[in-house]
């Protein structure tokens, strides 16, 4: 069994309805959290973001100024910040499907169906930090693989063409942003 | 000061795509449970059952300004603003009245953010449809404590889901994909 240590997490929880904000934060401190900042629409949220540089971000999709959707494809914009890997785990009451899929293409990492549970809410946690997931770079994505599973049974074209060519270590973005002097 | 090789992204460059694999920086907070008797969940639970106090104002408050919406609506009609008023309005109840204690009325404010948010114009939205749903989620409210409430709801959020569903079938028939998507099951994982 594996546990994890929430008191040293930092969490940024984003919703721009304060009875969820305290929801959360009333849940993140009860998971044992000490870390908890808060932001009301998306544009204090990536301001917090990028004060906070939390481990993990809880943003609402429905907001003022822009929305979780938008929020997260600016977090993804690599030299952007500091950390465009960071979980998000995006609460929505949308579960439609053309809904999922556009968050999971803007680089949602989790998704959390409103309304939520402690344990639904720990579940998401529990993967982001226990089991991440590699990251994918395309023409036209960058964010968490897509592809939670490989299905033996895929029968269809292979959309990811190329065999693998080189494996390097590339220097952190945030040293690439440096300055020199 | 230089950072340690694991502290890189290592990256795998294919054809038309990069795998990387950022540092696994939250390695840090896991480690093996010493404690069985530990449990987060509970604990979260715990504080939230603390926090329920106040649900019932908090439900109050939500309400209300579902019912400002509908009042701006009424006066102004179907306009951007009134229209994302309203459906924030439903949206946040729709969210949050479980967690509150109030699942009924999480099942009617469903209803209402079908209709506003898949006309295909806004302007075509019967108001008085509107009006039934909000209606219906104060008197779900102000009736919580009736022994048949779970019934008398169920019953209510049928008949508005039912109309609700027919005004979209009819209003979204031109297009089809469209209709599909919003009849399909849903794909977030639950609570």
């Amino acid at each position: 069994m594996v546990r994890i240590d929430f008191n040293r997490l930092r969490f940024l929880v984003i919703d721009d309805n304060a009875h969820m904000r305290r929801i959360l934060r009333t849940l993140l401190h009860g998971f044992g959290t000490r870390e908890v900042y808060e932001a009301e629409d998306g544009a204090a949220g990536l301001e917090a973001f990028t004060h906070y540089v939390p481990d993990i971000v809880l943003v609402d999709w429905m907001m003022p100024i822009f929305d979780g959707l938008e929020l997260t494809q600016m977090i993804r914009q690599q030299g952007a910040n500091a950390n465009p890997y960071v979980p998000i785990i995006m609460l929505t009451g949308h579960s439609e499907k053309k809904r999922v899929v556009s968050a999971r293409d803007a680089g949602v990492t989790e998704f959390l169906a409103k309304p939520i549970s402690a344990k639904s809410l720990y579940e998401r946690i529990f993967n982001v930090v226990v089991n991440p997931r590699p990251f994918v770079k395309t023409k036209n994505y960058f964010g968490p693989d897509r592809r939670r599973n490989v299905n033996p049974n895929y029968v269809g074209p292979e959309r990811r063409k190329g065999g693998k060519a080189e494996m390097f270590n590339e220097p952190p973005l945030l040293d690439k942003a440096k300055v020199p002097g | 000061m230089s950072r340690r090789k694991e502290d890189s992204p290592s990256i795998a460059t294919y054809a038309d795509h990069e795998v990387i694999t950022p540092p696994h920086e939250l390695r840090k907070v896991v480690g093996p449970a010493t404690d069985p008797n530990d449990n987060p969940v509970a604990r979260a639970e715990a504080a939230l059952a603390e926090l329920s106090s106040l649900f019932g104002s908090w439900m109050n408050a939500e309400c209300d300004r579902l019912e400002a919406a509908r009042q701006d609506l009424k006066r102004s009609g179907f306009t951007e603003k009134t229209h994302e008023a309203l459906f924030r309005a439903a949206h946040d109840i729709k969210g949050e009245a479980s967690t509150f204690g109030y699942p009924a009325i999480g099942s009617i404010a469903e209803s209402l953010c079908r209709l506003v948010e898949h006309a295909p114009e806004i302007t075509k939205i019967p108001i008085a449809l509107v009006e039934q749903h909000v209606e219906a989620v104060r008197a779900v409210l102000r009736e919580y404590a009736r022994p048949d409430r779970d019934e008398v709801a169920r019953a209510l959020t049928k008949r508005l889901r039912d109309v609700t569903d027919e005004f979209l079938k009819n209003t979204n028939s031109f297009r089809p994909e469209y209709l599909e998507g919003i009849f399909a099951p849903p794909l977030v994982p639950g609570a």
